[in-house]
């Protein structure tokens, strides 16, 4: 059964390739992203305050392996379609790097299946953002030197990547939610508890707008695509997530756990990475990482991706036992 | 009126280059500068602004002829290759010179 928040993905969708008139005025996007970053982070710092941080440390280290391992088998994959060094860097580092809005939506359904997932998964989701996008600009550079490629400077690109909206909030929320905990957050939980759903729907919706833009119409990017990538945009979130899977097993999570973190290494960045690549691998092409990441491998984590991930990690569990 | 000639450098470009160029151009001797949100079509395909990669901004620098020729030869060599970007330059006339040039 699909999950009901992703129909206004679908509606999204539909409305713009039906070349309907709907738009959602930017700044109400812009408040809408702030809210959800702010939302996960101070739910997942409340969830914090209840557990030895310090133990933790192993499964951080555990899932920065994992985002750099995606970034690495996402480069490979691209290498063998023929896809040039740097294309190929940057698109890896989008499907190193996660997105926020597949975990809300992963999370949601877990919730709504009744499968509890540990409190520790915003933590991880914080942690994941940064790997895919150092590893996809070191490939970039280590295999562009001798194209003679564009040196990076590092200095301002830590700071998009370390200071980017992104990060600030949800890093922020987890602090405010860690110190305030579940008592001190209580206030606000009509806010940023009850209407999360609501203000997930809305940003769905747009979404969904976005993504059917950059596949039709003029500015859409899917034709230049091509089946290799197109096919690639398909196989990674499965390869990512079976990997994810092992990784949950390994780090003895529970299902809903598993479950996360497969859809965590499943999952391509469309908001932190892009801003990132684009300055750093200016000789690769934007259009081809947002189209992989937004317009194909979104929707279908979304539609088909999170299912598959749930019962992969019911499956891996039953099996291991 | 006391009206004075001087150059208009206008660069409309993706918003991923807002923060370098503003650097750049004040590097590059201008005194001051305008961004402004900005929409439209070109070579590199449409650019509706619908999303923030798809972004574009229009930057206008009052500057003399130097500077001029130093910020175009400047983005010229940096960004023009890889970044979707539109540059010319308008001769103008303003009131106060000394606003525009380098103390």
């Amino acid at each position: 059964m699909i999950d009901t928040v992703v129909l206004f993905f679908v509606l999204g969708l539909a409305a713009r390739l039906a070349k309907s008139e709907l738009k959602l005025p930017a700044p109400l996007y812009e408040a809408l992203s702030i809210y959800l970053l702010l939302a996960i982070g101070l739910k997942g710092g409340a969830e914090l305050a209840r557990q030895d941080v310090l133990s933790v440390l192993p499964q951080v280290g555990a899932v920065l392996l994992l985002g750099t391992l995606t970034t690495l088998i996402a480069y490979t994959l691209l290498r063998v379609t023929k896809i040039g060094h740097a294309d190929a860097a940057s698109i890896a580092g989008h499907y190193g790097s996660v997105s926020v809005v597949t975990f809300a939506v992963a999370a949601n359904t877990l919730t709504n299946a009744g499968v509890a997932y540990e409190s520790i998964l915003p933590l991880f989701l914080v942690v994941m953002e940064v790997p895919g996008i150092v590893t996809g600009i070191l490939l970039a550079r280590l295999t562009g030197a001798r194209e003679g490629a564009v040196p990076v400077r590092w200095s301002p690109l830590l700071h998009e990547v370390f200071l980017g909206k992104g990060l600030v909030l949800l890093v922020g929320g987890l602090l405010i939610g860690w110190a305030a905990g579940a008592e001190g957050l209580a206030p606000m939980k009509p806010f940023f508890g009850d209407l999360f759903k609501g203000a997930l729907c809305l940003f769905l919706l747009e979404m969904g707008l976005v993504a059917a833009g950059q596949l039709s119409g003029p500015g859409g990017h899917l034709r230049r695509a091509g089946v290799a990538l197109f096919s690639f945009a398909i196989l990674m979130p499965l390869a990512g997530a079976t990997l994810g899977t092992a990784f949950g097993l390994m780090m003895e999570l529970s299902v809903g756990g598993t479950m996360m973190v497969a859809t965590l290494a499943a999952s391509a960045s469309y908001i932190a990475a892009p801003a990132a690549m684009r300055i750093a691998i200016p000789e690769a092409s934007p259009g081809l990482s947002i189209t992989c990441a937004l317009a194909i491998t979104f929707p279908f984590n979304l539609l088909a991706g999170i299912p598959i991930y749930l019962e992969m990690a019911r499956l891996a569990h039953s099996m291991a036992g | 009126m006391d009206m004075h000639a001087l150059k208009l450098v206008v660069m409309v470009c993706e918003a991923a280059l807002e923060k370098p160029l503003c650097a750049d151009v004040k590097r590059l001797g201008a005194r001051g500068y305008t961004v402004v949100d900005a929409r439209g079509a070109g070579r590199s395909g449409e650019r509706g602004a619908h999303w923030d990669e798809d972004r574009s901004i229009r930057m206008e620098v009052v500057c003399d002829g130097t500077t001029a020729e130093s910020i175009m030869a400047h983005v010229q060599h940096t960004y023009f290759q890889h970044y979707a970007m539109t540059v010319y330059v308008i001769d103008i006339g303003v009131l106060r010179r000394d606003k525009f040039l380098p103390g």
